[in-house]
């Protein structure tokens, strides 16, 4: 949704109706297959995302779940069709939207997706808001541009929409200003804008992230509600395994661009199936119980420009063995009904076989890391000429 | 809780001013922090937790008099912080220690590790003699798991977990007997995050520390503290030991905001029962009167707008514990 300053309540697009153009297949929204972005910059290309595969039903609550970096947002904007280009380009793979793959349509066509069909809300209020037109305005240039309705018209819709998301007293506020309302009102107000079309499909990027537990609470119920009452297909993208918990229907975790496990909710969680999201569930601590020493995934998250060769997560794996470090990667594969994962061990670990062996411990993966930071090429974020400068020599 | 107190809070008041107009007269007062009692022991981990805005973190650098008071009186191993001046308040503040949130913007990017970690021993000079200091930030460095070897980097070469293992080492330099943990885990990647608190708790163990944990996390705060004091808009609503806290929290707040953290257990679904509170956090400028929560509470009747409750020893049901609220009664929320 990129909010272009409109001057009046003519709409600049020409007007088609696109309800029932678009039609989903047995309730199947969007498919995602095999894709592929990468940025390009000055020091090197970061391959942000590296083959992605799901799809999207009617009704369903699909959790994107990972740390930063792992390209959940870039996936979500991709979706979206909001990437900046350049840096970002989209080299390979298909988004298909009700069948039709929508990296194909010119950006006409696109903009006539997004927001009636496709929509998104975004992390930080603040600063998706555009801090100089009323909020009503703003919710109500949904209407003008792509129903177009006339100032007063859009301008009762938007009243309306905000009394649905429960902002008090909407009427009144409809002229005030984003600063004027606190984080969870604003989000709210995001919400009022991205469902303002009612949309088939919505993705909430981090929605709740920058908000109190108790307000966080308020706008998770509310999406729930928004989703049950229009069959939305909604996407969460988080990285807060309990808010996932609450609300997911299925759940893929990402890691270094890839899509490591895919299941349903209560199997991932009872499960898992890869040897990182076993990792991310013993590391947190529980709020229901006392526990002893965290059990940490040593290490960091690989560089995008240099993703480590075979398995991404293999140095910091405690199950890693020789067929780990050698490309290609494990694809994604059905481990059981209804689960994917890329390992080559995902058997064993949901078996809790014990020829899975433990082959290096959290202690190692950081001596590991020690070596990776020694070696001024394999690191993130390294001002390489200084290292080398300084004589810093490569083991 | 036995033990030797380090750190006792009385009544501490700050107060900011608001000024408007040309003249910048004052106008009114922010309430950050509108007193607050505590006392800290040896060696133990008190836990401050609630929303943004409550005051937590003002009340982390009042501890560590980084703001001067409106009011109160803080005492440290019997002394007076607030009456100490020059070289005795110099002195005092190896003792006391802060490690802060975003391990970004708290380490100068112009500086080597070795000189962040070597600083206090610049202000501090006696601390450690001038030859064997590189010798102890590496020690420092080991001792955070950092490699010694990389006491000339800089700070943009390491990632944000090991960034703030720099912020600790630095925090320990001195010996100190407390450090103020300010949010020190919430900037971090969740696989990082485990990584940090561990390191936080060896150090407590061989250094015999004493943490106040700031956080806005409920999970970490239980995982990490012995006592937790829960903040609402600049007072303590409750203080207990984790237990009593997280098992039989008698403070309605403190019921809200533990129902509403989502559980990393999708069993739990609609298994307990969520308090959704209405609105939002008042503003602290203007707090409303006699009990603060009583404009979202769902328990608040007449007196809770007229008489203040205080923060007194109420029964949770096994034991009692200190709670501010007129009706308060245990609730088993997890």
């Amino acid at each position: 949704m990129t909010l272009s300053a409109g001057t009046g309540g003519a709409p600049r697009v020409e007007l088609l109706d696109t309800r029932g153009v678009w039609k989903p297949v047995d309730g199947l929204l969007l498919e995602l297959d095999e894709l592929q972005v990468e940025f390009r910059t000055r020091d090197g290309v970061a391959k942000a995302i590296n083959g992605v595969s799901f799809d999207l039903h009617e009704g369903e609550t699909l959790a994107i779940l990972g740390e930063s970096g792992s390209g959940k947002s870039v996936t979500a904007q991709a979706i979206m069709g909001i990437l900046d280009s350049p840096p970002a380009f989209i080299t390979g793979g298909e988004v298909r939207y009700c069948g039709q793959d929508i990296l194909k349509l010119s950006d006409e066509e696109r903009r006539r997706v997004r927001g009636p069909e496709i929509s998104m809300v975004f992390q930080d209020a603040l600063s998706a808001l555009n801090p100089v037109f009323p909020v009503g305005w703003q919710i109500a240039e949904m209407f003008r541009m792509h129903r177009g309705m006339n100032k007063s018209d859009s301008l009762a819709q938007a009243i309306r929409l905000m009394q649905r998301v429960q902002i008090p007293g909407a009427a009144q506020r409809v002229k005030a200003y984003p600063h004027q309302f606190s984080g969870g009102m604003r989000q709210r107000i995001m919400i009022a804008m991205a469902i303002a079309l009612d949309p088939a499909v919505l993705i909430a990027d981090e929605p709740t992230t920058a908000l109190d537990v108790t307000v966080q609470a308020q706008i998770m119920q509310l999406l729930a509600d928004l989703q049950q009452e229009r069959r939305m297909g909604l996407i969460l993208i988080t990285h807060d395994l309990g808010v996932v918990a609450d609300v997911a229907d299925r759940i893929a975790v990402m890691y270094a661009g890839r899509i490591v496990e895919q299941a349903d909710i209560f199997e991932l969680y009872a499960q898992p199936a890869h040897p990182y999201t076993k990792g991310l569930l013993d590391s947190i601590p529980r709020l229901d119980q006392k526990g002893e020493t965290l059990s940490a995934i040593g290490g960091l998250p690989p560089n995008l420009m240099n993703i480590p060769s075979g398995c991404p997560f293999n140095p910091r794996c405690h199950y890693a063995q020789d067929i780990c470090r050698v490309d290609p990667p494990p694809p994604l594969r059905e481990i059981a009904r209804h689960r994917l994962a890329a390992c080559h061990f995902s058997e064993l670990l949901l078996t809790h076989n014990p020829e899975l062996q433990v082959t290096q411990t959290t202690e190692a993966v950081e001596a590991h890391l020690e070596r990776e930071l020694q070696d001024p090429v394999a690191t993130a974020g390294l001002d390489h000429e200084e290292d080398i400068e300084r004589g810093v020599e490569p083991r | 809780m036995n033990g030797e107190v380090v750190l006792k809070a009385e009544n501490l008041v700050k107060h900011y001013p608001i000024k408007a107009g040309v003249l910048r007269r004052t106008v009114g007062w922010v309430k950050a922090v509108d007193g607050v009692s505590f006392e800290l022991y040896k060696g133990e981990t008190l836990g401050i937790v609630g929303e943004s805005g409550c005051g937590k973190s003002t009340l982390g650098r009042m501890l560590m008099r980084l703001e001067e008071p409106t009011g109160g009186k803080l005492t440290f191993d019997g002394v007076d912080v607030y009456s100490q001046k020059g070289a005795d308040m110099r002195r005092l503040r190896r003792d006391i220690q802060i490690v802060f949130q975003d391990p970004y913007t708290s380490l100068n990017p112009r500086m080597t590790v070795g000189d962040i970690v070597g600083e206090p021993f610049e202000i501090h000079r006696d601390a450690v003699p001038k030859g064997r200091r590189r010798q102890r930030v590496q020690e420092l460095l080991d001792l955070v798991g950092l490699n010694p070897e990389h006491i000339n980097r800089y700070p943009h070469q390491f990632s944000g977990g090991q960034r703030q293992r720099i912020g600790i080492a630095r925090g320990v330099a001195l010996n100190p007997k407390v450090i103020i943990c300010d949010e020190p885990v919430s900037a971090l990647d969740v696989s990082v995050q485990a990584q940090v608190v561990n390191l936080l708790e060896q150090l407590q163990s061989e250094l015999g520390l004493a943490y106040i944990f700031i956080a806005h996390d409920l999970s970490v705060v239980r995982h990490i503290s012995d006592r937790v004091g829960v903040m609402y808009l600049g007072k303590l609503v409750e203080l207990g030991d984790e237990d009593q806290i997280y098992s039989r929290p008698t403070h309605p707040y403190t019921q809200a905001l533990l129902s509403a953290v989502p559980l990393p257990d999708p069993t739990m679904r609609n298994m307990r029962e969520q308090i959704v509170l209405t609105g939002d956090v008042p503003s602290p400028a203007n707090p409303p009167k006699a009990c603060r929560f009583h404009t979202r509470c769902w328990k608040a009747q007449e007196i809770c707008s007229i008489e203040e409750p205080l923060l007194v020893e109420r029964p949770d049901g096994e034991s009692a514990h200190l709670s501010a609220c007129h009706f308060a009664e245990p609730r088993v929320i997890l």
